[in-house]
This record gives structure tokens, C-alpha cells and sequence, in this order.
């Protein structure tokens, strides 16, 4: 009970945020820009291209659309939850709370839940809203433009998120907000380095570039979850043509998937842990 | 903390007294479970510190209460309320008396942000009390609180006093603690130096100062039927009674022994100048 109660207040702490809105603002300028860029797109294609290859032009546009959105998922995720433990542990705002009938973990538990809450909007309102203006702006032309694989895609955005959040929260239970946040983002920077390393290592055959990308994904696999919805969202054929620049060279496997879920899952309960034993 | 021992009845107005960094702060956090000590143990109602089970039964307000500032005070104490478990029928009526009770009903409906430093420690008292607590922990109440504000602190822990409850009060405001408190200890170092009762037989107990002439030994030594700790130093006698009932028949005593007294004053020592007798003017750091 007390977890829920906790979540319903975290959700509406951090729909409060600032930053959830300033990101929120960015998205719909994006939205918008992004319709545009679809819009013109689809009114010069030449009339006399095969529609086939306009479908898969609109396409590409979609993923570069969803690559957008992860990013400014993944950036929204660090920057509004990266305060919620350290900054009130800080301002002793905790206090009130951890001194009621609640267990600490119930406590965490509470508002990771309600962070889920609003990633998960967050995540669904972008994504649908990209797919949304893709199809709608392209049913007349070229008869719709989805996702090749929209849930799988868009769940594993959500992990990717999610994976974020459960790390942002393990270090949030140990250290200062800027601490934090550094070593988020730099650990996502490794894996987004990680991966375009992989991308290239595939592209020239060079299995030790690929073992370093690997590694890469292994210290953090944020990165890894996004080319694998990559992988399921594009057109098997843009996939196979590889000239789109989410083209799959290299895969992350289903392994990858299981080991974010640990990772997630492992950051979850070492932040319950440490949260449980420290002081506040 | 070094050797904290310490055993507060229940039904007690209890004051936790010392200098800055003394360790009051740290006291009140193990004993509600956000710090675990290093060594050693505590119980509170019964039972291991920082039980949750426990905490249904425990008020706490800190020493800088803060929340989320866009919350209302009533939302504040339904939010608190469903934590402690109190159903949201009892929360309609709850919530309302408490607001009347701290002087925040015109504010009931204000956002946090809006509140000042003394509305803040309002509310916070108010959510202390959600859960009718039997054992309530006070951190500093009175900080930032005008002299209505705190008027209204003394009258709601005489109030939890009178209701049954057990109240663990920190203060550096020695007069408030002096009118409220039933016992105090006094902390230095992590260590209780020393407790005093402030109500009840102990606390009667006065040394009195004496001014005569024509003392005998008989009539010294006479005195102590009534008094303990006499002592004679010219013409001033200081000894100490159990309360001011014997006073006159001291008195008869000593002018039947054939003493001119001349002057007789009770040495009432304020709890200020108790506290810098026991913890000492360097503050303890």
C-alpha cells in the first residue's frame, strides 16, 4: 500500500519537473518540425518513383524520427529523476517520510514506480506521436508507413529508459545529484560510442573493434536496446539494404535484452539495498 | 554519539538538552530508525528502534520541515495520513481539526511554496499528530516560530501530555522547555551528563541562603532533621530542604537556639544556569 501511495506522489513530483515539461515543449517542436520534414518529403517525391522505394524513403525518416525520441527519452529519464534521492535526502525532505510506517524499500520502490509511470508516458506519447504523424502524413501517398515491429520497438525504448532510471537510482542512493548525473550520462556516452563502434567494426569486418563495441554494451547495454528496437522497428528490407544509418550490420542478440533486464533489475535491487542500510 | 544511556517513562514530557553538535539531533534519528548506531541498542514502546510496525504509534516533526512544495497543507496531511495508514473518511475529519488546531485553516488550501518558515513548522506539528502518536519526537518546534507559534507548541504538548502521550522534545529554548518539560538530561559529546527532574518531589527540593548571627554548633548540626548539604561560612548558612514546607519550623528552631536571622532566600537556579553549570560555557565544542 505504502509503495503505491509513494508512486502516486512521485509520479505527480515529477510530472511537475520542470525539466519534464521543458522536455515535453521540445518534443512537440520536435513533433512539429518533424511532421514538416514528412510532409515536404512526401509532396516532392517524384511521382514516377516506385513506391516501394517511397515507402522505404518515409521510412528511413520515421527511424530518424525514433532515434530522436530515444535520445531525448533517455536524456528526459537522467535529468528529472537524477535529484529525487540525493536532493531529498539533502533537504531532509525524506525524513518526514522514512519516519512513517513505510519500509525503505517500500519507500524506493514507491517512486521508481511512479519515475516507470511517467517515463512510460513520456516514451509512448513520443514514439506514438512520430508513428502517428508518419502514418497519417503518408496514407494518401503511399498507403501508411508503420514500424515494422512498433510494441517490440517501443518496449525496448521503455528499457532502455527504465535501464536509466534504475541506474540513475542506484547512484542517486549513494551520491550527490551532479555525481550522479555524470556518471549516467557517461556511462550511456560509452555505450553510444560502444555501438557506433560495433556498427563500424561490422562494416569493416574488424572483430576486435567489434569485441571492444561489445564490451562497451556490456558496461552499459542502454545503446544496445536502442539499435535492437532499431533493428525491429525498420523495414526488413532498409535492414537488409543497409543504407539507413540504423541499418542492423550488428544485432544486439536476445542475450543483450536478457542482460539489460539483469542490469536493470540488479541497479533496482542495489539501490533498495543501499537505500535500506544508509542513513538519512 | 559515545555512551548514550538514557530511559524515558511513557506518559513523560522529556527534554533532550546540549550545546550545538552535542549529538540531540543524531539521539532522535536512531531512536526513529533513520541512522542504525554502530554499537549498542535502543527500544522505542517496547520495541527494537526503527521498527516500522512501531512508527504507527510515533509523531515525528524535524527541525526544518520541508515537502513537496506544490502540495496544499490539506493535501499534506492526507498524503501523510494514507502513509500512516489513517482511512481517508477519518482523513476528511482529521485533517480539517488538525489545520484549526496549529492556526492554518485560512491556509488550508495554500500551496507549501507559499508558506513561511513559521506556517512550515505549522504544519509539520500537524502532521505529527496525524496518527493521535503515543510517543511524539519534537526537533526543535519553536525554530522560526513567532511567540504565538510558540504559545501554541506548549499548549499541544500539554495537551499530548494530558492525553497520555510521551513526548521527546530538542530544544535550545531553555525557558519553553522549563515550562513544558516533566524531566530533562542533559547531553554533551554524545554523552548524558546528567538528568533533572523539573516536576514531582526532586524537582521541589531548594537550597536556601541564610544570613545570622549567633549560630551554635548545636543549632548547625540541629538542622539536619530537615535539611542536607548545610554549610556555614561566616554569617551566611546554606543548606538544602525537600520543599519550602519547613521553612518556618527551621526558622522557630533556629531562633529558640538563640540565632538572630536576619535574611533568608531561596536559590532558585533557572534551568540557563543549570545548563551552563553542567554542560559549561565553552558550549561543548
Amino acid at each position: 500500500m505504502g509503495t503505491w501511495i509513494m508512486a502516486g506522489v512521485t509520479f505527480r513530483e515529477a510530472a511537475r519537473k520542470k525539466v519534464l515539461w521543458m522536455a515535453l515543449a521540445a518534443g512537440a517542436a520536435f513533433l512539429c518540425l518533424f511532421a514538416n520534414g514528412v510532409y515536404f518529403q512526401l509532396k516532392d517525391l517524384n511521382p514516377h518513383t516506385n513506391i516501394m522505394l517511397k515507402r522505404q524513403g518515409v521510412g528511413a525518416l520515421m527511424m530518424v524520427g525514433l532515434y530522436a525520441v530515444d535520445l531525448m527519452a533517455v536524456v528526459m529519464t537522467v535529468l528529472t529523476s537524477v535529484d529525487t534521492l540525493s536532493g531529498e535526502l539533502a533537504s531532509g525532505t525524506i525524513q518526514a517520510v522514512a519516519t512513517k510506517p513505510i519500509s525503505r524499500w517500500e519507500l524506493l520502490l514507491g517512486k521508481w514506480l511512479g519515475f516507470v509511470g511517467m517515463v512510460t508516458a513520456y516514451v509512448a506519447l513520443m514514439v506514438g506521436g512520430v508513428t502517428a504523424i508518419t502514418y497519417f502524413l503518408s496514407l494518401h501517398r503511399v498507403g501508411g508507413v508503420l514500424p515494422h515491429h512498433l510494441l517490440r520497438g517501443v518496449g525496448l525504448i521503455w528499457l532502455e529508459c527504465i535501464l536509466m532510471l534504475s541506474l540513475t537510482f542506484r547512484m542517486g542512493a549513494s551520491f550527490s545529484t551532479l555525481t550522479n548525473g555524470v556518471v549516467a550520462l557517461g556511462l550511456h556516452g560509452i555505450a553510444f560510442v560502444g555501438g557506433w563502434i560495433e556498427q563500424f567494426a561490422a562494416l569493416s569486418n574488424s572483430p576486435r573493434a567489434l569485441k571492444v563495441g561489445i564490451t562497451a554494451s556490456l558496461i552499459m547495454p542502454s545503446e544496445a536496446m536502442w539499435r535492437r528496437a532499431a533493428f525491429e522497428m525498420q523495414s526488413p528490407l532498409l535492414n537488409a539494404l543497409g543504407f539507413s544509418p540504423f541499418s542492423a550490420l550488428s544485432v544486439p542478440s536476445n542475450f543483450m535484452i536478457l542482460y539489460a533486464c539483469l542490469y536493470m533489475a540488479l541497479a533496482l535491487a542495489l539501490a533498495l539495498r543501499r537505500f535500506s542500510q544508509r542513513d538519512l | 554519539m559515545r555512551s548514550l544511556t538514557l530511559e524515558v517513562p511513557r506518559g513523560e514530557v522529556f527534554g533532550f538538552l546540549g550545546p550545538n553538535g552535542a549529538g540531540k539531533t543524531t539521539s532522535m534519528r536512531m531512536l526513529l530508525g533513520l541512522a542504525a548506531p554502530s554499537d549498542g541498542r535502543a527500544r522505542v514502546l517496547g520495541r527494537p528502534a526503527g521498527e516500522v510496525g512501531t512508527r504507527r504509534k510515533i509523531g515525528f516533526l524535524p527541525e526544518h520541515f520541508s515537502f513537496y512544495d506544490w502540495l496544499t497543507a490539506t493535501e499534506l496531511l492526507q498524503f501523510h495520513g494514507r502513509l500512516y495508514g489513517v482511512s481517508r473518511a477519518d482523513l476528511r475529519r482529521r485533517a480539517p481539526a488538525l489545520l484549526d488546531l496549529v492556526g492554518l485553516t485560512d491556509h488550508a488550501d495554500k500551496r507549501l511554496r507559499d508558506f513561511s518558515k513559521g506556517m512550515l513548522q505549522r504544519i509539520g506539528l500537524a502532521q505529527a499528530l496525524l496518527n493521535d502518536p503515543e510517543l511524539i519526537f519534537l526537533d526543535e518546534p519553536t525554530s522560526g516560530l513567532d511567540p504565538v507559534g510558540r504559545r501554541l507548541v506548549r499548549d499541544v504538548i500539554k495537551a499530548q501530555r494530558e492525553r497520555g502521550a510521551t513526548v521527546f522534545l530538542n530544544s535550545h529554548l531553555l525557558s519553553e522547555v522549563e515550562i513544558t518539560c516533566d524531566r530533562v538530561a542533559f547531553i554533551k559529546h554524545g554523552e548524558v551528563l546528567e538528568t533533572r527532574e523539573l516536576r514531582g518531589a526532586a524537582a521541589e527540593a531548594m537550597r536556601i541562603s541564610m544570613r545570622a548571627r549567633k549560630l551554635s554548633e548545636e543549632a548547625v548540626t540541629g538542622l539536619s532533621s530537615w535539611a542536607s548539604s548545610v554549610r556555614l561560612e561566616g554569617e551566611r548558612l546554606t543548606f538544602t530542604v525537600d520543599g519550602a514546607d519547613v521553612l518556618p519550623e527551621i526558622l522557630r528552631f533556629l531562633v529558640g537556639r538563640g540565632a538572630d536571622v536576619y535574611e533568608v532566600t531561596p536559590l532558585r537556579t533557572s534551568l540557563e544556569e543549570l545548563f551552563l553549570q553542567i554542560v559549561g560555557t565553552d558550549g561543548g565544542l
